[in-house]
């Protein structure tokens, strides 16, 4: 009895239950346990929004969870390891000579696998203008991610041992002969990445550091590969946060970025940050985001506010 | 669908006084412990508690390596923080919904003992652990990642309201964290 707490009331119901399908036995099995007992046994949620508040991360600019700019080795939605969780995001950058825009949505299974799909939209405003394209032109293409956890949690188990999970992206740019015209090898991309995130709680830290194998110009945005290199490269993505409170959290990132197009040279990025889950499903981060020079134009650095509901 | 409805009040109706129910056969009439062959434990006239199966006591059965300053006991307000805090933590974790089931039937005296020792002993805060190692103490409770992560929200929602600070409340958690390979069953 003391090993098996759940029983007392389970049989109680079934006992109850088999006497009553004596008199109903019109009804299906399924509605007179549910009809009778008042507190039936459920079979567990599909969803159980069982994580711990943020171990799900927010949404990066890519679709998968982690932190803004970074790809972390979290799972996304706040289901544990018997259930699912998803999320979903919406995502704007406003830089002094561009609009960046994105949102998507992602899936995590048993807090092994997620899977994610982004749609980002990248106004080129008044330089448009200027680079042939016409005023507001926009750049568009879709992430599909997919990443699988190899080992480790991020808060539990070993103090000192993380998450570490293995990525995938693909990218596509909907803007095909743009890309090309811009010098870029490809319109569409697959990045590699291998994430390894810890919570140290002892210090409240998390700290992530993500290797990323790319060849994408301006994430994917002006295609992939070019003239000065077609191959993938490995890029580096380092995060580190602290955490204030259950629900808040602040940090800064840094990535860096392959230079692959003639006619403009790619900075690396890197931001601060502050995440708020106001509520148990909702979070929203705000960033001062630099991605340094896009298409010729330098300083691109602004406001960075995303929100994500996650369940 | 009112049909069903209407069938089913009134063959709910006509159940209820069949003598059936009347006799000592009724659901609620049969010691369910008696015909599992379940042991009745009986509480100890001192302490309150049931008896556990023989162990072997040591500080080791506490399952962390307790801290060597009195910074974390400070923080978490001596002895009289920790046993509130337990308190709390128990008195939140019973009213759960979540894992509310867990607790049912089980030896909740023993449990605010046991808890108390072994936050008190891990925090230097000057008791020793007499408990069992975390294992055998949550043995065939099925406990599943979620219902750990809803105590953890308990425990951090009780440290706040004794106003423990945010970071020590995980200095502690981080001695706590580990100790999941031994309680997560499913």
């Amino acid at each position: 009895m003391e090993t098996f707490p759940h029983q007392p009331r389970r049989r109680h119901c079934q006992k109850r239950a088999f006497k009553y399908l004596s008199f109903m036995a019109f009804l299906s099995a399924l509605t007179v346990p549910a009809a009778i007992c008042a507190k039936p046994i459920l079979a567990e949620p599909l969803l159980d929004g069982g994580k711990l508040v943020l171990t799900n991360g927010v949404s990066s600019v890519e679709g998968a969870s982690g932190g803004g700019l970074a790809t972390w080795a979290t799972i996304a939605g706040m289901g544990t390891d018997r259930a699912i969780g998803v999320s979903g995001h919406v995502t704007g950058i406003a830089l002094p000579d561009y609009g960046w825009q994105s949102h998507g949505i992602a899936i995590g299974i048993l807090d092994r696998v997620e899977i994610s799909y982004a749609r980002q939209n990248f106004d080129t405003r008044k330089v448009g203008l200027a680079l042939g394209l016409g005023e507001g032109f926009r750049f568009n293409q879709d992430i599909f991610g997919a990443k699988v956890r190899l080992a480790g949690d991020i808060v539990y188990g070993s103090p000192i041992v993380p998450q570490v999970t293995l990525g995938i992206q693909h990218k596509r740019s909907l803007d095909a002969a743009i890309v090309r015209a811009v010098g870029a090898g490809s319109a569409h991309g697959t990045d590699f990445t291998i994430s390894a995130t810890k919570l140290f709680l002892a210090n409240s830290v998390l700290v992530n550091a993500t290797a990323r194998l790319t060849n994408a110009n301006q994430f994917g945005l002006l295609g992939f590969g070019g003239g000065q290199g077609a191959s993938r490269s490995v890029q580096f993505e380092g995060s580190l946060a602290y955490m204030l409170s259950p629900r808040l959290v602040v940090g800064g990132e840094y990535r860096t970025r392959p230079n692959n197009l003639m006619i403009a040279h790619e900075d690396n990025a890197h931001d601060v940050f502050v995440a708020w889950a106001f509520t148990r499903n909702a979070t929203v981060t705000a960033a001062y985001a630099d991605v340094g020079s896009v298409a010729t134009f330098d300083g691109q650095r602004g406001a960075l506010v995303s929100l994500q509901l996650a369940f | 669908m009112s049909i069903f409805l209407a069938l089913a009040l009134i063959t709910g109706q006509s159940a209820t006084p069949t003598p059936q129910d009347a006799l000592p056969q009724s659901a609620e009439a049969i010691d369910w412990d008696k015909e599992f062959g379940a042991e009745k434990r009986v509480a100890d006239t001192v302490t309150g508690e049931l008896p556990v199966d023989a162990y072997v006591q040591s500080e080791d059965n506490v399952g962390a390596k307790p801290f060597q300053g009195d910074a974390l006991a400070r923080a978490l307000g001596g002895q009289a923080g920790i046993k509130a805090i337990v308190e709390r933590l128990v008195e939140l974790s019973k009213a759960d919904p979540r894992i509310e089931a867990i607790f049912q039937n089980q030896d909740m005296v023993r449990l605010r003992r046991t808890l108390f020792e072994q936050i008190c002993f891990i925090a230097n805060a000057g008791c020793s652990y007499t408990g069992r190692d975390m294992k055998a103490a949550h043995k065939g409770l099925g406990i599943t990642r979620a219902d750990m992560n809803a105590l953890v929200e308990n425990l951090q929602r009780a440290m706040r309201e004794q106003r423990v600070p945010f970071a020590a409340q995980n200095r502690l958690l981080a001695k706590l964290a580990p100790m999941e390979r031994d309680i997560q069953e499913r």
